[in-house]
């Protein structure tokens, strides 16, 4: 909870939504609880996924979101942070 | 070669009259019918509107959340299904060799909800081909005993038979037969089929298949009567666990029946309609009393195919007194598919429990629904109408014809010694 505190402290609304998407979208998919989802864990080594829920978490990333992510820029989130990165980078 | 001895030693069953074995049985004693208005999605645009359905299912009881959202309702059912069958055979999974332990499986179709919604997410968007990464494994019919073997850990010969309605008995032959030549110990089989879905509905219905008495669902499937008018889809699956009989015996193992031979033939005819005389019909019974090294005397109780269509039911009674003469007015025979509908690839593996079970207990489960005689059958024949009857079944065989002209009979036999 803490990551998501501090993502709405020091962002626009905007970005502390896109976290909360990525963070349920993730519960949702891997059948995790909320509190093992930490900007540090990995979805492979920590959260259980192997290679096809990766690429489901991706398309669910693109379809919520309207956007398209390239392979070779999937291939480097690897993360529940660098999800979240990666999208308010690019979410528009 | 000396072929060894098969014994069916654990039963599984989710089907629409019963979620388990005993419930399952508890229906087809009492002439239960699993023929309802369909609940899996709205079928009013449609010729048939009501199937029999697995009732108030839900996956969540039974499965985790997350290995549940991966499978096909298909292959759930064969997990569930399994699963008891498992239990039910007390085998110790930790004392049994795995690479002599397989899973053959039947499903005539597969993952049709999954290749529905796949392929209409797709043909709804802007033609960007966005397909899940689990379309695939979870539509392909044989993941269901990729899955089973999976959770039990079974490592011997694993796949899956396709042969529409006949898939759930070509499964049983072949698990059948590898036991007999020794290549291995013991398997899950069965089969499992999920087709309520508007591509079911809507292909079966294209076809003329089904049943369209929407006015009165639980008297639509009605093998045998005069005014039936179609077979009434059905889903759910059945497992049985085949076992070596010295290997059931040395761990003291529960032995239901034993299974004693089984046929396979084609009718090489036309895509859907049986052969009018009922060829392959005649051969493949033919084929599996040989199998058995059994006549046709020995055979107490037939479980027919009998789906409640116009032609089939005929042609099947027909290749019944062909092969068995005087004995087919001796015989018990029944449609249990007037009360499951028509599971197709799941169905020789319910009904193989219902004949097994029938073997076992000494009661033939009826055909309900039959209001009127057809002139076209021989009324001297029992085909068990409405109510169970109580019979010694020394023996009972299976039969099971799928599209594509494809015949499969069984035969289990009460356990000798």
């Amino acid at each position: 909870m803490h990551f998501f505190a501090e993502c709405l402290n020091k962002t626009d609304h905007n970005m502390s939504e896109i976290a909360q998407k990525v963070k349920a979208i993730i519960v949702d998919k891997l059948g995790v609880e909320e509190s093992e989802v930490t900007p540090e864990a990995s979805f492979t080594n920590d959260l259980g996924a192997d290679s096809l829920d990766t690429v489901e978490l991706i398309m669910e990333f693109e379809k919520e979101f309207n956007i398209s992510i390239p392979d070779d820029q999937a291939e480097q989130i690897g993360t529940v942070g660098q999800a979240i990165s990666y999208l308010e980078a690019n979410v528009k | 070669m000396n072929l060894k001895r098969v014994v069916v030693t654990g039963l599984g069953a989710l089907t629409p009259i019963g979620k388990t074995v005993p419930e399952f049985w508890e229906g087809l004693k009492n002439g239960v019918s699993g023929a309802a208005p369909i609940t899996r999605f709205d079928a009013s645009l449609f010729k048939t509107q009501f199937a029999c359905e697995v009732k108030d299912f839900d996956a969540e009881q039974y499965l985790d959340r997350k290995e549940a959202r991966k499978m096909d309702p298909f292959t759930q059912y064969a997990m569930i299904a399994a699963d008891e069958a498992i239990l039910d055979s007390g085998l110790d999974l930790e004392k049994i060799n795995l690479l002599r332990a397989g899973v053959i499986w039947g499903s005539g179709i597969g993952g049709l909800k999954t290749f529905q919604d796949e392929v209409s997410d797709f043909v709804r968007g802007d033609g960007t081909p966005r397909f899940n990464p689990f379309f695939i494994p979870k539509m392909i019919a044989d993941i269901s005993t990729g899955f089973i073997s999976i959770k039990y850990g079974f490592k011997g010969p694993n796949f899956v038979t396709v042969s529409a309605c006949a898939s759930g008995t070509n499964a049983l032959i072949d698990a059948f037969n590898y036991i007999r030549l020794g290549k291995a110990d013991v398997f899950i089989s069965g089969g499992s089929e999920a087709a309520v879905t508007e591509a079911g509905i809507g292909g079966f219905n294209a076809m003329k298949a089904l049943s369209q008495r929407n006015d009165a669902p639980e008297t639509a499937s009605r093998p045998f009567d005069k005014d039936r008018d179609g077979f009434v889809l059905g889903e759910g699956a059945g497992a049985i666990i085949l076992e070596e009989y010295e290997h059931a015996k040395a761990r003291g193992a529960k032995i239901y029946a034993e299974l004693v031979g089984g046929g396979m033939t084609a009718d090489a005819h036309h895509i859907t309609a049986p052969h009018p005389d009922g060829e392959g019909a005649s051969n493949v019974m033919q084929l599996a009393l040989e199998d058995a090294g059994l006549k046709p005397e020995d055979i107490d109780y037939i479980n027919v195919h009998g789906t409640s269509t116009p032609l089939g039911d005929v042609s099947e009674v027909k290749a019944i007194q062909k092969v068995f003469g005087d004995h087919a007015y001796k015989l018990n025979i029944s449609s249990t598919k007037s009360m499951t509908g028509h599971l197709l690839g799941a169905a020789g593996a319910i009904e193989a429990i219902a004949s097994i079970l029938a073997v076992q207990n000494g009661i033939v489960p009826p055909t309900i629904n039959h209001f009127t005689d057809d002139e076209n059958l021989d009324v001297h024949l029992n085909l068990t109408f409405n109510k169970a009857q109580k019979r010694e079944v020394r023996a009972a065989l299976s039969n099971t014809f799928g599209f594509g002209g494809h015949n499969c009979s069984i035969i289990f036999k009460k356990i000798a010694g």
